[in-house]
């Protein structure tokens, strides 16, 4: 598990070969957590909702990857692979969809809300939009102690229609706040796709409405996501907010159970050929010197703390009865 | 003993705690140069500067969202709605975020926030500026409510409010703002409890509860019948969330009838709710049916004066019900 918070990044820089095999590993993580979380739900070991981050994967881990550690992250209910990026352990993250003591939040938020303040991840946010004026606070607060963190907000291209999103952008603007918004534009808000929804289909056009700098990114190669973002980060420390678009696909629905009548098997059998992983792998291969051998064992052992994690969290208690009642006020 | 009048306990609760801590801001509209649509925060712009009484856009989810994130991360925000008509826009930021975040997190994040909302109508403010919204938040565990009816509470739950590691929301009878006068002991450091109720005239006969501008009612009310040889208790509930329950039980055991008065919509108002309590807990203590007296099951106060009046309770429709309930 790589820890990022760990991470010396020195502003501006581009990948190190050891930054970029974590992010393989990580990447890697992620897709296996979630093929386990599709399989888990279908064998009826968790239930409740489920929203997987396969084919997003190059978003999360390039864009937390480039954070330094004072950086903030919040974002959307999609939050399993962010919270593998922030770093958190597998294995409170299977615990905690599988509602046990061992959890997150002890079984309490459940996939939507994982989060951690050590780790600086402030959250899953269940509500569309909802967490992006929490953003605009986190934002403020570290202008108003004069620290040089940057919150990062992701949010999807459904989010970008209602209005949380506007007056968090428009606040961001007038106070000047450290922000970096990232639009993860998976082209779809649950089952409608952004053409039917949105009066631009280039979001970052809607940056521009508050005078925002903007750039739209392709988010299925990890190295122009970690790029754009560091490059961005530095930007948003020194002149306050920028708007960062992702261009991404998810290969699932939008969770668990979803029909997927609105859109063609052809069209996503179209964005599975540039498949993050693969399209990372690929360039590890040709331009880095590494052989199949490493990049394979680099995915067994993603495999393994999986499994691991699973074991784990079926192997962890159920939160006590008793506890309903607490942390329902602080004292 | 300084003679002030309720606003002013607000602005300077608001002084005193900036003054005390540097984490504590205010956010609002037009809470800065102007000082507030009522003048709450008043002089406060000047005293700490804009980075710490801040105007914000007229955008109240961002107002309450933004707040809610700076007390995630440790500060202490004061936030102004202006009207408690407008906070439904923050309602879900309320409701869904603060009021929720400490227990999705088992306790690891706090919203120590304060949301200040002038309430009620009598003003002529009509539908939209009249509103009593306390019923929708009192359903809200993770929320604490307030309403204060004089100077002293007005300061004294401020200042707990801001200290408070909980969201508190803290809801401002308008009217009284400048109506309500009282005296204000010059203690350096005045905090009035939250979660208590206060008992704020001794009678015997029977137990009206009341908070805010209709507890300021329910007491001149209750002089007017005291003539008349009525002798009535008067609860002033101040915090309506968490409930007093213990204030409550022991008056109506004391007097065997209770009368709750409160301005919002009669319907699954707040009434409702210490009705219950009443009837589950304090039956046997019970001579009389427990009776509501509200504002009628309108959408909201009308603009023109006589059907304002109509909507509105005042002294002489608290009084009479006294005197119904007294013949029982």
């Amino acid at each position: 598990m790589v820890n990022r918070t760990k991470s010396k990044r020195v502003a501006g820089e581009l990948m190190d070969k050891d930054t970029m095999l974590d992010l393989y590993h990580e990447m890697v993580l992620v897709r296996r957590l979630e093929e386990a979380f599709e399989t888990l739900y279908q064998e009826g070991k968790i239930g409740g909702f489920l929203h997987l981050y396969i084919g997003q994967e190059a978003v999360g881990s390039g864009v937390i990857g480039a954070r330094q550690p004072q950086d903030r992250v919040i974002t959307a209910y999609r939050d399993h692979g962010i919270a593998i990026s922030c770093g958190i352990d597998p294995k409170s993250i299977v615990a905690e969809l599988f509602g046990k003591e061992a959890g997150t939040s002890k079984g309490r938020g459940g996939s939507m809300h994982l989060g951690n303040t050590d780790l600086n991840f402030w959250g899953g946010h269940a509500i569309v939009g909802a967490h992006m004026p929490l953003a605009t606070g986190m934002a403020m607060a570290d202008k108003y102690r004069g620290s040089d963190a940057v919150t990062i907000c992701l949010f999807g291209d459904g989010a970008t229609n209602g209005g949380y999103f506007h007056e968090a952008l428009n606040l961001s603007m007038v106070w000047d706040l450290p922000i970096l918004w990232v639009c993860e534009n998976n082209q779809y808000g649950m089952g409608t796709a952004v053409e039917r929804a949105s009066a631009v289909t280039e979001i970052r056009q809607k940056a521009e409405g508050y005078g925002m700098p903007n750039e739209r990114v392709d988010g299925m190669d990890i190295l122009k996501v970690y790029e754009a973002t560091s490059k961005n980060l530095d930007l948003v420390r020194k002149n306050g907010p920028f708007f960062l678009e992702l261009m991404t696909y998810r290969f699932r629905g939008h969770s668990i159970g979803d029909p997927e009548r609105y859109r063609e098997k052809e069209e996503i059998d179209m964005w599975r050929k540039d498949d993050p992983i693969g399209i990372f792998r690929k360039h590890l291969l040709s331009t880095n010197g590494l052989t199949d051998a490493v990049l394979d064992n680099i995915e067994a052992k993603a495999q393994s703390e999986i499994e691991e994690a699973i074991k784990f969290a079926e192997a962890s208690a159920d939160p006590s009865l008793d506890s309903l009642f607490d942390y329902v006020y602080v004292d | 003993m300084a003679e002030v009048t309720l606003i002013e306990g607000i602005r300077q609760a608001m002084d005193e705690e900036l003054a005390r801590d540097e984490r504590v801001f205010i956010v609002g509209e037009d809470v800065g140069p102007r000082g507030g649509v009522f003048r709450a925060t008043e002089g406060l712009y000047e005293k700490y500067g804009g980075s710490r009484v801040v105007d914000s856009p007229l955008a109240e989810l961002s107002i309450v969202g933004m707040g809610i994130g700076a007390a995630l991360y440790g500060l202490r925000p004061i936030c102004e709605i202006q009207f408690a008509d407008f906070i439904h826009p923050a309602f879900n930021q309320i409701v869904n975020e603060a009021a929720k975040m400490c227990y999705r997190s088992n306790g690891a994040w706090t919203v120590p926030m304060v949301i200040r909302a002038p309430y009620g109508g009598g003003i002529g403010g009509g539908l939209y500026h009249s509103q009593s919204v306390e019923a929708f938040f009192t359903h809200v565990p993770g929320l604490k409510v307030v309403v204060p009816s004089n100077p002293r509470d007005a300061k004294g739950l401020l200042k707990s409010a801001v200290r408070d590691p909980n969201p508190v929301i803290y809801f401002e009878p308008k009217k009284g703002y400048r109506l309500i006068k009282g005296e204000l002991p010059e203690e350096d450091d005045l905090l009035v409890p939250i979660g208590q109720a206060s008992i704020s005239r001794q009678g015997k006969d029977l137990s009206v509860f009341a908070y805010g501008m209709m507890h300021y009612y329910t007491l001149q009310a209750a002089e007017i019948v005291a003539e008349e040889g009525i002798d009535v208790e008067v609860v002033d509930l101040r915090t309506l969330l968490p409930i007093d329950e213990q204030t409550i039980l022991k008056s109506v055991e004391k007097t065997g009838k209770a009368l709750i008065v409160y301005e919002g919509n009669l319907t699954g108002g707040y009434g409702a709710e210490i009705s219950a309590i009443l009837a589950e807990k304090a039956f046997v203590s019970l001579d009389a049916p427990i009776r509501r007296l509200a504002g009628p099951d309108v959408p909201a106060a009308p603009f023109s004066h006589p059907l304002q009046d109509w909507f509105m309770l005042d002294v002489s429709k608290i009084a009479a019900g006294i005197r119904s309930m007294a013949e029982y």
